[in-house]
């Protein structure tokens, strides 16, 4: 390679599908993921439009109770596994991370290929299970119900194996690059929130992945050879499958939704042109997220004959989440007050987070009240909250980081106006399609029921109508985004004025190595001229 | 003493992302304790399992123990912790730049840990022979805890998973020996072999724990 290589667009130093498919450049990376992680968030989205179209009546529509079952648990795995889990910091993570930091890529740029490779090799096997059978354990895999040698189940469960693998590395990754490759004057406290919510997750992907791995493990063994550790039947327990699976599960969901709590910081700060209140707050509320995130798997286990004294600790740390979680709402609200606010698409998507985040984390505080817990248990409440969290904060996140930094990725810009009618229509069709739920699971209406009460219908039908108002909104946002593709390339250097290394250093698309040299940081990511004093 | 051939060595080249050697060192070292951290969260899991099956079936572990050969683990222990030993000299020789002396300490270490897996054997294939299996293959004599299997598949799951990670660390030792006849390593540059030191104290630490489980308590 040559020197003049170095300086130009990373998009046309080499071309051809094997510079992509051998690359190690960190971007392209990013963008190899962003393009498979849409996929499969169709693919899974799919899988919840069909089975809600099938509960628009309680009777049979068109899917048998064993297909039902089968969409459930495929659409569950897909979006945790294969979407939400690696979605932000395998596509925006990646692309941004070095870039905010001023890093030329990140610490081991052969190991982000290789989570990369891993990430495909475990969706392959899961598509493998696709068509080995119908899995039907849901996606958290309980002992006995994943225990029954079923094929599509154990391809399911190798797929979520390597897939851990993968997270684990790419976290690894992300941890050794923020605390060895940051650029000279780019200290702690000047890192983007952004940078603080990856590490923050890597932190949980490092440390609750592997205890998911030794799981998926022992059921493997145990649907071979029967050891006897989890079943039942041979003089194991279950009840301890459940305490390995929440253990990493209860940090997974963090690790879903901290990434967005990042990008929620980095939009409103941008397109309110004014700098972040309470910055270091917002920074250890993150770690704090994710050391209680640590101690809180029990809440999942309530009704699951866990001991009373076990029940009433989990919920006394439960409600602790609330506290860093309530510190980053508030101080968003804060940071909004008095604020420039520009309502540019990425900017909807910011306040979409506001707004779905302060019900889906209000909800889980009732959850972790004991007594309503036996009540909302297992009901579409729990069902509502979690997408709330997953769909409602993380997915808006996602998808609003992906339009703040398609223009640094493509050097295009998007048609604003579609872009703005879509997040609406996304935010109409996602909190009618959950907010029902509330109320249904509230007067006990049981999750992944085929049948139901004939008074749920209206419920059913509310939910239903808005899963296709969301899908609507989410093509279009798809489409507008991919239509600028063919436009002319136009995106300025920093199309939204924002202040961190990404827009103010580096070029609009970046040269191959991010920099044309080591940039020196002198100011934080937030530091806006317009501020009053 | 450096080899006669260190002439022929190439100085190891910095990675294009790094400044310089030191950061280069510093993220390699620092990532490898994070993948040992994570390994640590993986077996720790797997302990805690084993320590509950302990409390749940005491006898099927008191009378699965009584089939286990404590000298032979204790054997393996002292296999196992003389390669600390000497990969920990390999490490420290590679940074005296003495060439020599580190291939000579990563076979040492080599040859301990085939040797481990050699004792392994011997000890599955008594198993084997007594029918002390997992699940339903379990078909040994004289026990009376129902759960006995339990003890032997769960001897299995471990045990298997860290000579798995014997295997590894034995293909980590070897790739340092094809660097060392590459690349000179010095007190700036020693990162391969670094990076198996690291790699083989986690599985000498997870045997330290094992043994006693397995073989010891109960």
């Amino acid at each position: 390679m040559t020197a003049h290589a170095e300086n130009i667009n990373y998009l046309k130093t080499t071309r051809g599908l094997k510079s992509w498919l051998t690359t190690v450049d960190h971007k392209r990376i990013g963008l190899m993921y962003l393009a498979s992680i849409l996929v499969f968030f169709i693919t899974g989205g799919l899988y919840a439009m069909l089975f809600r179209l099938e509960l628009w009546s309680p009777e049979k529509n068109f899917l048998t109770p064993d297909q039902y079952n089968n969409f459930f648990t495929l659409h569950g795995v897909i979006m945790v596994f294969l979407v939400v889990v690696p979605g932000i910091p395998g596509a925006l993570g990646n692309f941004v991370l070095p870039l905010q930091i001023g890093a030329k890529d990140l610490a081991f740029p052969k190991l982000n290929l290789t989570s990369l490779y891993l990430y495909w090799i475990g969706a392959a096997l899961a598509i493998i299970s696709l068509f080995a059978g119908h899995a039907d354990s849901g996606w958290t895999f309980y002992a006995p119900y994943s225990l029954s040698k079923n094929p599509a189940v154990l391809w399911m469960l190798t797929a979520a194996f390597i897939l851990g693998f993968s997270s684990i590395l790419t976290g690894l990754n992300f941890i050794v690059t923020i605390h060895k490759m940051r650029a000279p004057g780019m200290t702690w406290f000047r890192m983007p929130l952004f940078i603080w919510a990856l590490y923050a997750t890597a932190i949980m992907q490092v440390f609750a992945t592997p205890v998911l791995g030794i799981t998926l493990i022992l059921l493997l063994v145990e649907n071979f050879f029967h050891i006897g550790i989890f079943d039942p039947a041979l003089g194991g327990d279950p009840i301890l499958m459940q305490h390995f699976f929440w253990f990493y599960s209860h940090p997974a969901v963090y690790i879903i939704v901290v990434p967005g709590f990042g990008i929620a910081s980095e939009l409103i700060s941008a397109f309110s042109k004014r700098e972040i209140f309470g910055y270091k707050f917002i920074a250890y509320s993150s770690v704090a997220i994710t050391i209680i995130g640590f101690l809180v798997w029990g809440h999942h286990m309530f009704v699951a004959g866990q001991s009373e004294v076990a029940d009433t600790i989990f919920s006394f740390l439960t409600f602790f989440t609330a506290i860093p979680s309530a510190i980053k709402v508030f101080n968003w609200t804060t940071t909004l007050y008095k604020g420039s606010i520009s309502l540019q698409t990425p900017m909807l998507y910011g306040l979409q987070i506001l707004f779905n985040f302060t019900i889906g984390g209000l909800t889980g505080i009732i959850l972790a009240i004991l007594s309503v817990d036996i009540h909302l248990h297992d009901t579409y409440f729990v069902v509502s909250h979690f997408h709330y969290v997953a769909m409602g904060t993380t997915m808006i996140a996602f998808i609003g980081g992906v339009h703040y930094w398609w223009p640094k990725m493509t050097g295009k810009m998007f048609n604003e106006f579609w872009g703005r009618l879509a997040s609406i229509l996304v935010f109409i069709g996602f909190n009618t399609t959950f907010f029902v739920q509330l109320i249904m699971g509230s007067q006990g209406s049981p999750r992944r029921y085929y049948h139901y009460l004939k008074e749920f219908q209206i419920y059913h039908q509310i939910s239903t109508t808005g899963i296709l108002i969301l899908a609507t909104g989410l093509f279009m946002a798809l489409i507008n985004l991919l239509l600028s593709l063919r436009g002319p390339s136009n995106a300025p250097q920093n199309p939204w004025g924002a202040r961190t290394l990404e827009w103010e250093v580096a070029e609009t698309p970046p040269v191959l190595f991010n920099f044309k040299e080591t940039p020196v940081v002198t100011h934080g990511p937030y530091e806006f001229a317009t501020e009053k004093s | 003493m450096s080899t006669a051939t260190a002439g022929s060595l190439q100085e190891h080249e910095v990675a294009h992302h790094f400044e310089d050697l030191e950061q280069e060192f510093e993220s390699h070292r620092f990532g490898m304790w994070l993948f040992m951290a994570s390994e640590i969260m993986m077996f720790g899991a797997l302990l805690t399992g084993g320590l509950f099956l302990l409390y749940l079936h005491p006898d099927a572990f008191a009378q699965g123990r009584a089939h286990l050969d404590w000298r032979l683990g204790a054997l393996n222990t002292f296999f196992l912790l003389t390669s600390g030993f000497t990969m920990a000299r390999a490490a420290a020789f590679a940074q005296k730049a003495e060439q020599g002396k580190v291939r000579t300490n990563l076979l040492l270490s080599l040859a301990l840990a085939a040797g481990f897996l050699v004792v392994k054997c011997i000890e599955y294939k008594a198993k084997f022979h007594h029918g002390l299996l997992p699940g339903n293959a379990f078909h040994g004599a004289g026990f009376t805890s129902p759960h006995a299997h339990i003890f032997f598949g769960y001897y299995f799951v471990t045990t298997g998973l860290h000579a798995l990670h014997v295997l590894v660390g034995m293909g980590l030792m070897i790739w340092c020996l094809k660097v060392s006849n590459r690349v000179r390593f010095t007190r700036a540059y020693y990162t391969p072999v670094e990076m198996a030191g690291i790699y083989w104290a986690l599985v000498d630490l997870v045997w330290i724990f094992l043994f006693p489980l397995l073989y010891l308590v109960g």
